[in-house]
């Protein structure tokens, strides 16, 4: 019966096309539209903060160097990786990240909580040779980051284009996008304070690479890298109150 | 092979590639300093390449009138030669992008070269320039065979053939500029995304066309898959690479999917690239060219209906398994789980089809090398999706996440499966193609095979080693109930495997130019013209059942 059926559609080549369509639409449809309306799928973060323009730049380099394919940013519920990395990420996390960088491999540890963790100057240093600090890896050395200016014409563009998908930029964070850049790396100056206020007190101002006069791709990476796991603020309880699964 | 074009037709492809080549100046001339400007160039130049060919032949004498009575087969063997070349190149990045995790100072310093960087060339030569070529040639070539009808249009299998070299092109360049959106298996930006769109609609419609001129009134099980193919990717490439670009002069977009939308999206497309292109158009190829090779007809024509509807419903439901125990809601990660493991059902019932469609010819399997690539992919095949729907449990894939065991299992599925069932369809279709009585040289061919073989086992032994190592060292806790070891400690453990897997690589890279050259002799040699039944139906009465030719 079944067969016969079969041998039915297997006449008409358009018939045929539609059956595919229809048979593999199904689990997309069902699996993706839900997480668009269903409230619990990322969590409330009303002190959330959006990355300065310089941040993002370095986040462009990020994705421009393929260190996704190395380092993931995406620390799962298992008690052996938040005991290694720190509380294991939330959804919220990533909400303003276009596109998410959670990564499929660790040949490098997570850096989803690397904000922090060490001096700009660690960064530098290790960026300019890895194995100067850590001799053992086999992590890329990337000197030019430091030689090479960082472009600041499409900030502008950027943010824009981030805020036609959804992200909060206001029309003054835009206007000012590149100024804030430039601030961000120039500790003391004037506009740093005008980059607090629109990016809130937290924000890192550091002359990152060490040297103020130029604004170079090196800055902007570090400044990414430190920002990473601190745009948000957890709830100290909620992570103590969600035990995270242990390994089996 | 500009001969079988009218003068028409040559008139009209130079103005397709000088149309081309203007919206390439005029990228060169808007991008200004940006990538943007240089793939103009790039197009500007690859439509040269083009026209000068083009024009060279353009006095040849026109086609007879009765081209309709013939096959169109130029296509499909510029095809093979395109997807060989790509071969080498993503197969050569491969040794080198293993090179560098083994000796990082193999990037010589350059931003381009940087293990980052090449990274996506590797995998975008190997899948799309090796492997897509090879769909297209084959699938070319198959449907005709299989519906005993000419190709539809003359020009339009060049386009799709030729418009899709160009994508390759402008990803693996883009990539070595940094021009990427990071999403893996679909890093080229929005320009090229889009002529992606334009080509692949082409694509479909020669498919299609060719399909509803048939003289045969079923459509043969190979162009299920090869349809399911063409069709699924069109759907998954839209909606993963749906991007806002910053400007119209910039290479730059941002994906218009935040966080954990994006992810899902992603692994939605990426786990679905592994099943529609790694998977769907490969079981194309094998359901032709197996029975064909053996001689024999597929052993289930029920198990195939099975097995092609159970790919077709259950892989679009498990891309969630490369999210386990993430921001991912458990909801989804569960469905993933369950559909990866319902999935070996209808796996399993395709490698079996076909292992048992090869019962009764083991003799031939014993002495005839292309058959043994050929069966050699189906044990693969049956490997790698039995260790795919076991990694897809959820604790195992606590185990095997971020570790080298997925890259092992990837490869188990690459060069196992998908290069291994593509050398054995080339070996069985290059000389028919060329009219020769067999390859240039079955020598040569032997030694490829045992190459691969041997490359295929070193490479996945040594992923798995490393990968469960790693994973293990991991978790290890010390008796005080403290994590045993650094992270730099389980790095330093992978250096023998990266080692291992390094010389693995180069021997299947060593195979791969063997059989190009293989190939390229088998065509060269003069051609020594032999009595044909390899027409279309109108022309040869002769009749055989599946698979036809
Ligand atoms: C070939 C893989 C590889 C690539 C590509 C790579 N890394 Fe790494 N990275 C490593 C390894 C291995 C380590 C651990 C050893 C070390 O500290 O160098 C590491 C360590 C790090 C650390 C320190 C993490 C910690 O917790 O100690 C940071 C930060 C880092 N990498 C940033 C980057 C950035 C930024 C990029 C891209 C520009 C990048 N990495 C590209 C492999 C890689
Ligand atoms: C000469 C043979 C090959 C070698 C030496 C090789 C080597 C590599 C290496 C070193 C990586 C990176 C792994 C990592 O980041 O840790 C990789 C990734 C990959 N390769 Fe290959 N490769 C080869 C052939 C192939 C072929 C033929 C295919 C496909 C048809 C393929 C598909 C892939 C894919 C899909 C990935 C990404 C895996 C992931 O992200 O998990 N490779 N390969
Ligand atoms: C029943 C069939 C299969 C199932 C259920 C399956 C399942 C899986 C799982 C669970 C992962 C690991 C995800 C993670 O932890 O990140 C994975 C990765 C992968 N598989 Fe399979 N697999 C199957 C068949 C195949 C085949 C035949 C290929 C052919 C080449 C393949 C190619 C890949 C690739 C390329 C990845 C790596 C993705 C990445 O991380 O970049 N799989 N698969």
């Amino acid at each position: 019966m079944r067969e016969f059926f079969h041998r039915k559609i297997e006449r008409t080549a358009i018939g045929f096309v539609l059956a595919i369509i229809a048979a593999a639409s199904v689990g997309g449809i069902v699996e993706i539209a839900p997480l668009f309306t269903i409230q619990e799928t990322v969590e409330h973060a009303p002190n959330m903060r959006l990355y300065t323009p310089l941040e993002l730049a370095g986040r462009n380099i990020y994705v421009r160097e393929g260190c996704y394919a190395c380092h993931s940013q995406m620390v799962r519920t298992l008690r052996d990786e938040v005991e290694r990395y720190g509380q294991y990420s939330l959804a919220v996390e990533s909400k303003y990240d276009h596109p998410m960088l959670w990564g499929s491999k660790r040949t490098g540890p997570d850096l989803a909580r690397i904000g922090g963790k060490y001096s700009d100057y660690w960064h530098v240093a290790h960026l300019h040779n890895p194995r100067e600090v850590t001799p053992e890896s086999n992590m890329p050395a990337y000197r030019f980051l430091s030689r090479t200016p960082l472009e600041t014409a499409t900030l502008q563009s950027d943010l824009n284009a981030m805020r036609s998908i959804g992200v909060p930029y206001t029309q003054e964070m835009i206007d000012h996008a590149v100024k804030d850049a430039e601030a961000q790396a120039t500790p003391d100056s004037e506009n740093a304070a005008n980059l607090l206020k629109r990016y809130g007190e937290k924000t890192q101002v550091s002359a990152f690479d060490g040297v103020t006069t130029q604004l170079t791709e090196m800055d902007a990476l570090v400044a990414y890298l430190q920002v990473l796991g601190r745009l948000v603020e957890l709830p100290a309880k909620q992570a103590a109150s969600q035990p995270s699964e242990r390994a089996p | 092979m500009i001969a079988q074009l009218t003068l028409n037709e040559r008139t009209s492809a130079l103005g397709l590639l000088i149309l081309v080549a203007l919206t390439g100046a005029l990228m060169a001339v808007i991008g200004g300093d940006d990538p943007f400007a240089a793939h103009g160039v790039i197009i500007i130049l690859f439509c040269a390449v083009i026209a000068a060919f083009v024009i060279s032949g353009f006095d040849a004498p026109e086609p007879r009138i009765d081209r309709q009575d013939s096959y169109y087969d130029d296509p499909t063997k510029v095809g093979i030669g395109l997807s060989m070349a790509w071969a080498v190149f993503g197969m050569f990045m491969g040794v080198w992008v293993a090179a560098q995790l083994a000796w990082p100072d193999l990037a010589f310093d350059g931003a381009w070269s940087s293990f980052g960087r090449i990274r996506p060339t590797h995998t975008t030569g190997v899948i799309f320039g090796f492997g897509g070529n090879a769909l297209i040639a084959t699938s070319f070539h198959v449907v005709q065979r299989t519906s005993r009808v000419r190709l539809a249009g003359q020009i339009s299998p060049w386009f799709v053939l030729l418009g899709y070299n160009l994508f390759c092109l402008l990803a693996v360049t883009g990539y070595f500029m940094g021009v990427t959106q990071s999403k893996e298996y679909a890093e080229p930006e929005w320009y090229a995304d889009l002529w992606l769109v334009v080509v692949w609609v082409t694509y479909f419609v020669v498919f299609l066309r060719t399909l509803a001129r048939r003289r045969e009134p079923h459509i043969y099980v190979a162009n299920w898959y090869f349809m399911a193919f063409i069709v699924v990717v069109a759907i998954l490439h839209i909606v993963n690479n749906l991007a806002v670009p910053i400007s119209f002069t910039q290479s730059k977009s941002y994906t218009i999917w935040p966080g954990v939308q994006d992810a899902m999206v992603q692994w939605w497309y990426g786990h679905n690239a592994v099943a529609f292109f790694l998977t769907a158009g490969f079981l194309g190829m094998l359901y032709y060219y197996l029975p064909k090779r053996a001689e024999r007809p597929i052993f289930s024509y029920r198990l195939s209906i099975l097995s092609f509807w159970g790919i077709t419903f259950f892989y679009m439901w498990a891309g969630s398994h490369h999210l386990h125990y993430t921001a991912l809601p458990h909801w989804v990660q569960n469905l993933g789980m369950t559909f990866s493991v319902m999935l070996l059902v209808p796996s399993w019932a395709s490698a079996g089809n076909a292992l048992l469609t090869l019962n009764g010819a083991w003799d031939k399997v014993r002495d005839d090398a292309t058959l043994r690539f050929m069966m050699a992919a189906v044990v693969f095949y049956g490997l790698s999706t039995f260790e795919g729907s076991f990694m897809a449990i959820r604790p195992v894939n606590s185990l095997s996440h971020y570790t080298d065991w997925t890259v092992g299992h990837v490869h188990a599925g690459a060069l196992g499966w998908v290069a291994l069932i593509t050398f054995g369809s080339l070996y069985t279709l290059v000389p028919a193609l060329w009219k020769r009585p067999q390859m240039y040289s079955p020598a040569l061919v032997e030694a490829h095979f045992w190459l691969a073989i041997a490359g295929t086992l070193i490479y996945v032994f040594a992923m798995w080693n490393s990968g469960i190592i790693q994973g293990l060292m991991w978790r290890t806790y010390t008796e005080e109930g403290s994590l045993a070891y650094s992270f730099v400690d389980t790095l330093v453990a992978m250096y023998p495997y990266y080692i291992a897997r390094t010389v693995g690589g180069a021997l299947f890279l060593l195979g791969a130019i063997i059989g190009s050259y293989n190939i390229w002799m088998t065509a060269k040699r003069p051609f020594m013209p032999a009595a044909t039944d390899d027409v279309p139906q109108a022309l040869s009465p002769a009749h055989a059942r599946v698979p036809a030719e």
